[in-house]
Formats: structure tokens, C-alpha cells, sequence
């Protein structure tokens, strides 16, 4: 006789979380479908604009052929949905609408529900990313320099961008047991996000101490080294040397994340007594 | 009492309401405030990235774009304002099915949809992209004359007649379909597009912003107006445009109300 598995283990709940991700949103792929279509308009500007400048200065930037930024943009749809996690905002309803008590009556961190949720339903977004990638791949000709590495790499550095960005966000989210007022501090990370992780463009186009100060930050290793190691700009070395950073950071941001979240709860219980 | 008030009036005296409402929070005015500016830095900055690698964009100097986002950010703050808020409150009605309650009001329905709520403190933006557009005009010491000026106070109001038009249009076709906030981020992304001059797109996408979704008309027609780009007389299109704009939103909405039962029915 067979027992049933009924002992907890984090990589079955892992699995069960990311299943049930999946399955909601792919009940939803109307809507994953047009969240793409949303997605698209962003790196589609960028791409325009760096294609006319490049092509005013005879088809190249700072080494960046209209081919590669054409591909870099692409790829940028992809990153981006892979990006996505539980928004610094949405901490806000959760605790005004006492969402939190279900989350904080179970034994697991919450943290493995979110994560697993969002990680499930990136596969669906995936699939709806297939066509919006076509439709762009056939009007804006990129150049792919490709190689089994990049594509290894690139699975890899996906998967620690979403980790790195996922803290990131969840950290944000804290601040939300303080204030009520966090949007001025979310605007902040937005617009620095958007300068320093190469997700405006890529920072070899951005004056030199831009590109230096975004070497001391999480953002490019959660935008551009994705897209980077992608599309061929990387070496196997620099690909690993990323993906260091990637753990670096994550570990820095679970660290801090596990810290304000003690205090947090703390405040939490306060507020409801 | 008063005699029941007109379409102005009751559109007046909903704001007026509203904006008393909002003005309460005075702290919100410095949080808006930061936020706009730091929205309006981002904008400068993809402006000099830009120029720093190019003296022209597609035939725009940097100064001329600088137009095109100072008219970018004050359509867009007359949107935060006045459109977006009451866009979410239609939703939620539909959602909830409280729209019958505003339906059977003897009033103009869209009216009321329309003037229900106001974000006061986006005006900021409406501000702020005045002073923009003044600075772009400084820079390229033009000057305006008193006929220009009113050509471009004209065309700044058919613009945001038209994006009142694109956003009320886009939620009525949108009733049907449960989650029409996806809608609203697909409506940001596309206002985005409209930082830049829509002649720099690919064929595609200047005909949609052109024809499908005339934010062209809304932002670029007005910068291109007051830089001098295009002569006074352009304004005439930016009137036919919004008119245009208005009497489909019209039509559109005429026929959503028709169709709809409730969500409960």
C-alpha cells in the first residue's frame, strides 16, 4: 500500500502554486493577449525613436546597429512580462481590505504564494508573447547573434530578473504599512528604473555616469543583462559574471525584504487590535 | 428651490463638488506634485538622451519636441482630471450595476458620466505643461503672435475633446467585457505614444494614431502649431477632428445604452 504524500515540502508547493498561476491565466488569455498588445506600444516608441536617430547617423550608435536595437526592444517585450510581480500599490488594498489575515493564518511566508502565483502565470504570458514578437520580428528586421549559451543563459537570467525585480517590488510594498502616501515613493523607483536598468534604452546610450551608477544598482541586471545575454552581446563569462549579480542581489533584497517585514507584521497586529 | 439646472450648470456645479471634496487633502497637492515632476523629468530626459546623439529627430529639433511634451503633459493633465476618474466610476457602475441609477436620471446620461468626478490636483500638469511649452517657445525665441496664440488655445481644446472623445468611445465599446481596467493601461500606453511627433512612426502606426485613434490631432497638430511648424490655418482640421470625435464618442455611447440590460438582467 502506497501512502499518500501528505508531508509539506517547498519545491511541491512551488510547483502546486505555479500550476495554479497557470491555469487562472490561461482561463484569462483574451486579456494576457491584450496586456501584451499594452506591452508593445512602450518598446515600440523606444525602438522607433533609436531606429530614426541611428538611421540619421548612418544606420549605427555607440555601436548599436538598427538591427540590434530592433532585436534588443523585442526581447524587451519578453523581459518585461517576466518582470511583472505583485505591484507596491496593491500592498495598500490588501491591508486596508484585511486581505492580509488568510496570508498570515498559514505557516508559509507569504512571500511563496506570490511568487509561485506570478511565476505560474508567466508561462501564459509567454504564449501570448509568441505573436506580439512575430508581428514585430516581421516589421523591424532584428539581428539575433545566437548561440546555445546565450539561450542557457538567457533562461537563467530571466528567471533571476524576475527574482530580483520580484523583491524589489515586494520590498516597495512594506512601505505601505507606514503611509498611505507611498505612490510619491513607488513614482521614484519607477522613474530610476526606467533610466538605470536600460529599459528607456540601453545604457551604453546614456552618458557614462548614468552607465556607472546603474553598475551599483539591481535594476540592469533585472533589463538589460536579460535582454543582453539574449541577443548575442554577451560573453559565456559576462553571462555568469550576470548571474552572480543576479544572486547577489537577491540575496541583499531577501535580506532586507525579511528584515522590514518582521517589523512590519508587528505594526500590522497594532493596527488591527 | 431652483429651477432644474442646465447641462453647463450641472456639469459645473459636479465639479465644483468634487474639487471641494479633493481640496480637503490638501497633502495629496504635494504628493501629486512630486510625482508630476518627476514624470515631467523623465520626459526630459529621453529628450536629451535623445539629443545627445542627434541634432535632429525626423526634422524635429530639441526644442520642438520640447513643445510636444509640454502639449503631451497638459492634455494629459486635463485627462488625469477630468476624464480618467470618471472612466473608472463608469466602469465600476457597470461592474457593480449601478449604471441604472444614473440611467433613469432625467439628465443626459453621458453628461453624467462625464462630470461626476474630478482629480483637482492633476491641474498640476496643465500647469506644468504651460511652462513647458512657454520654455519651448523661449528657446527657439520665435515669439508668438496674438493670432497664433489663439490658434493653439483652439487646438488645445479640440485636443482635449478628442481624447475625452478616444477614452469615453474606448470604455462604451469595452462594456461587455468584464475587466475593462486592462482597458485604461492599454489607454496609458497609447497616450504615451503621443510624447513624440506621430510623423516619426512607421506608416502603420501614424495611420492608427491619425485615423483610428487621432491622438496626432490632439497633441502633435497643436505643438506643431504653436513651434510654427504648420500654418494657423491647420486648426480648421483639428476642429473638423474633434467634432468628428465627439459625434462618434456620441453615437457609440447612444448605442452601448441601448444594448445594455445590466449587469444583474
Amino acid at each position: 500500500m502506497t501512502t499518500p504524500r501528505t508531508e509539506f515540502s517547498l519545491v511541491r508547493y512551488y510547483r502546486a502554486g505555479m500550476r495554479l498561476g497557470f491555469q487562472r491565466e490561461i482561463q484569462y488569455r483574451i486579456r494576457a493577449f491584450l496586456m501584451l498588445i499594452g506591452f508593445m506600444i512602450e518598446p515600440t516608441i523606444y525602438l522607433v525613436v533609436w531606429t530614426s536617430v541611428a538611421d540619421a547617423q548612418g544606420g549605427e550608435i555607440a555601436g548599436l546597429t538598427t538591427g540590434t536595437l530592433a532585436a534588443y526592444y523585442i526581447v524587451w517585450t519578453l523581459v518585461r512580462v517576466y518582470n511583472l510581480g505583485y505591484a507596491p500599490d496593491a500592498w495598500e488594498w490588501r491591508i486596508r481590505e484585511g486581505r492580509l489575515n488568510e496570508f498570515l493564518s498559514q505557516p508559509i511566508h507569504p512571500f511563496h504564494r506570490d511568487y509561485t502565483f506570478f511565476a505560474g502565470a508567466k508561462f501564459v504570458w509567454t504564449l501570448a508573447w509568441i505573436p506580439v514578437a512575430l508581428f514585430l520580428t516581421i516589421i523591424f528586421d532584428p539581428v539575433f547573434e545566437w548561440a546555445a549559451v546565450n539561450v542557457a543563459g538567457f533562461v537563467v537570467a530571466l528567471w533571476g530578473g524576475y527574482t530580483v525585480r520580484f523583491l524589489m517590488l515586494y520590498a516597495l510594498g512594506m512601505i505601505n504599512f507606514w503611509t498611505t502616501r507611498g505612490s510619491a515613493i513607488f513614482g521614484i523607483f519607477v522613474a530610476s528604473e526606467l533610466v538605470l536598468s536600460g529599459r528607456l534604452v540601453p545604457l551604453e546610450l546614456m552618458p557614462e555616469w548614468v552607465a556607472d551608477v546603474a553598475a551599483w544598482l539591481p535594476f540592469k541586471w533585472t533589463f538589460q543583462f536579460p535582454i543582453d545575454t539574449f541577443i548575442g552581446r554577451l560573453a559565456p563569462r559576462e553571462i555568469l559574471t550576470g548571474i552572480g549579480f543576479q544572486a547577489l542581489w537577491s540575496a541583499v533584497l531577501g535580506v532586507i525584504f525579511a528584515l522590514v517585514w518582521k517589523r512590519a507584521i508587528r505594526r500590522y497586529g497594532a493596527v488591527g487590535n | 428651490m431652483s429651477r432644474p439646472a442646465g447641462p453647463v450648470r450641472l456639469a459645473r456645479l459636479h465639479f465644483k463638488l468634487g474639487a471641494l471634496n479633493e481640496l480637503q487633502y490638501r497633502i495629496n497637492f504635494w504628493v501629486q506634485l512630486f510625482n508630476s515632476a518627476l514624470n515631467l523629468g523623465t520626459g526630459l530626459i529621453a529628450i536629451a538622451v535623445v539629443y545627445n546623439q542627434t541634432a535632429t529627430l525626423g526634422g524635429w529639433t530639441s526644442s520642438q519636441l520640447l513643445a510636444v511634451l509640454g502639449v503631451h503633459v497638459l492634455i494629459g493633465g486635463f485627462l488625469k482630471t477630468f476624464v480618467v476618474p470618471n472612466m473608472w466610476v463608469l466602469i465600476q457602475d457597470v461592474q457593480e450595476g449601478t449604471l441604472d441609477y444614473t440611467l433613469t436620471r432625467p439628465a443626459d446620461s453621458q453628461l453624467i458620466v462625464s462630470v461626476r468626478q474630478i482629480n483637482i490636483w492633476s491641474l498640476i500638469d496643465v500647469v506644468l505643461g504651460v511652462g513647458v511649452v512657454a520654455w519651448a517657445l523661449d528657446e527657439m525665441q520665435t515669439g508668438l503672435s496674438a493670432g497664433g496664440l489663439l490658434a493653439f488655445a483652439v487646438t488645445l481644446v479640440c485636443g482635449a475633446a478628442i481624447v475625452y472623445a478616444i477614452w469615453i468611445t474606448a470604455v462604451t465599446i469595452a462594456f461587455k467585457a468584464v475587466d475593462v481596467g486592462d482597458l485604461m493601461q492599454i489607454l496609458n500606453g497609447v497616450y504615451e505614444a503621443g510624447r513624440w511627433p506621430v510623423s516619426i512612426y512607421p506608416l502603420w502606426l501614424r495611420g492608427s494614431l491619425t485615423v483610428i485613434i487621432p491622438l496626432a490631432f490632439a497633441i502633435t497638430v497643436p505643438a506643431e502649431i504653436v513651434t510654427g511648424r504648420v500654418p494657423w490655418w491647420w486648426l480648421v482640421v483639428a476642429v473638423a477632428v474633434a467634432a468628428a470625435a465627439l459625434l462618434v464618442s456620441r453615437l457609440i455611447w447612444k448605442r452601448g445604452i441601448r444594448n445594455y440590460s445590466g449587469a444583474s438582467a
